[in-house]
């Protein structure tokens, strides 16, 4: 089973929801940090002996002394990657490339050989009996899907995979949540927390996928998180209070699932409701 | 000899466009007899991105021999360079007033791109 945590606005509590569920689950379980721009779970969940692999993704190189210069993987190219100039050179840029593969295809004189671009890296370790996987995109780069399904591509079938989205509801989060079970989506009691809930689900009904939703700091704010998830029949799975105790915990890295009572059980609460959804 | 100028409309007494990659027009002009003609740049305004990429292609193509623009980043620069263009930054007044200080050699040729790339 793969859980997604998103949440829309950022800062709402997806890593705190993430981190504290796996700890309260049974295992199995893998956490996977799709937040690759700013990934931070495993500030709370440290892997031991992480391994760090380097990720790469395919971009062309043009030979230019077999390039007859017919301009077809220029053509091609939606990206604006390869520039034929004059009809006597040929150029690429790999950055804007987003690794489609089109031109190695249509190019008659097999003048495109394969090159890479790097991506960024993803760390691979055991927290105790959790299993952490995140990504760290390459700072310059500008793509974060093709890095965020690598971190993705650990998911295991015999685990529960929970996976921490980045904020938002553009390409990287659609690609962090995308074949998942469930979608958590965490918020807080705001109006702009409910402004960019709303923004959340419309992006996980276009994906098909079953939702409901956490509410962090729940007794601060107002009652419109509340009444709209009743109006839309979205099930809150579970509050969190705005606690001097939980704040104290986290700052100090540590989670409420383990710290303080009664948490882990509320967590399970949650893994409960999802087993009866999907 | 031909020179492309950025524009912000479509005759001699028109301003030059600060921006390359999505300026309105290029102004190519033969700076002897001072004809010349229009160059679209829709097609560059049309990209999400690689703009420069194409306005470098579409001046390259006229077979200019020399760019004068307001700004020129990097991959624009790498496109020009490539098809042995002369460029020129940091221009601004009318095309008639730049084409002027080209001839009198008042203007100096850019060693590289004069701004950072966008988005990437």
């Amino acid at each position: 089973m793969i859980i997604s945590i998103a949440s829309g606005k950022g800062g709402t509590g997806k890593t705190t929801v993430a981190a504290n569920l796996a700890v309260s689950l049974e295992k199995p379980v893998r956490l996977l940090d799709c937040d690759v721009e700013e990934p931070n779970l495993h500030l709370f969940l440290a892997p031991e002996n992480g391994e760090i692999e380097t990720i790469k993704t395919l971009v062309p190189e043009i030979l230019e002394d077999k390039c007859t210069f017919c301009g077809k993987c220029e053509t091609l190219c939606q990206f604006k990657a390869i520039a034929i100039i004059k009809g006597t050179a040929a150029m690429t840029f790999p950055e804007l490339c987003h690794s489609c593969g089109g031109c190695f295809k249509v190019c008659p004189e097999n003048a495109i050989m394969a090159s890479y671009r790097e991506l960024g890296t993803t760390t691979r370790g055991h927290h105790q009996d959790i299993e952490l996987i995140y990504g760290r995109l390459r700072v310059g780069e500008a793509m974060a899907p093709p890095l965020i399904k690598k971190v993705k591509s650990y998911a295991a079938l015999d685990s529960i995979n929970i996976i921490d989205s980045p904020p938002g509801t553009s390409c990287p989060v659609i690609a962090s949540m995308s074949d998942s079970d469930f979608v958590i989506l965490v918020t807080e009691p705001t109006p702009f927390g409910l402004h960019d809930l709303t923004l959340a689900v419309g992006a996980v009904r276009m994906l098909h996928i079953p939702f409901g939703l956490v509410i962090n700091r729940s007794d601060i704010g107002n009652q419109d998180v509340k009444d709209y998830a009743a109006s839309i029949g979205m099930p809150v799975l579970m509050e969190i209070p705005f606690d001097r105790q939980i704040a104290e915990a986290t700052t100090n890295g540590k989670l409420m699932a383990r710290e303080l009572p009664g948490y882990r059980e509320n967590f399970l609460t949650i893994f409960e409701q999802i087993k009866n959804i999907v | 000899m031909k020179i492309a100028v950025t524009s912000n409309g479509n005759d001699l007494s028109a301003q030059v466009d600060p921006r390359f990659g999505r300026c309105d027009h290029f102004i190519v002009i033969d700076p002897h007899t001072m004809a010349f003609d229009v160059l679209d740049n829709k097609q560059s305004l049309d990209l999400p991105q690689g703009a420069g990429i194409q306005a470098g292609k579409t001046v390259a193509n006229a077979n200019v021999d020399v760019l004068i623009t307001g700004n020129c980043g990097p991959k624009a620069y790498m496109v020009l360079e490539r098809a042995g263009i002369t460029i020129f930054t940091g221009a601004s007044g009318s095309i008639t007033e730049n084409i002027e200080r080209f001839k009198k050699g008042e203007l100096h040729a850019a060693k590289s791109a004069n701004v950072n790339g966008h988005w990437m």
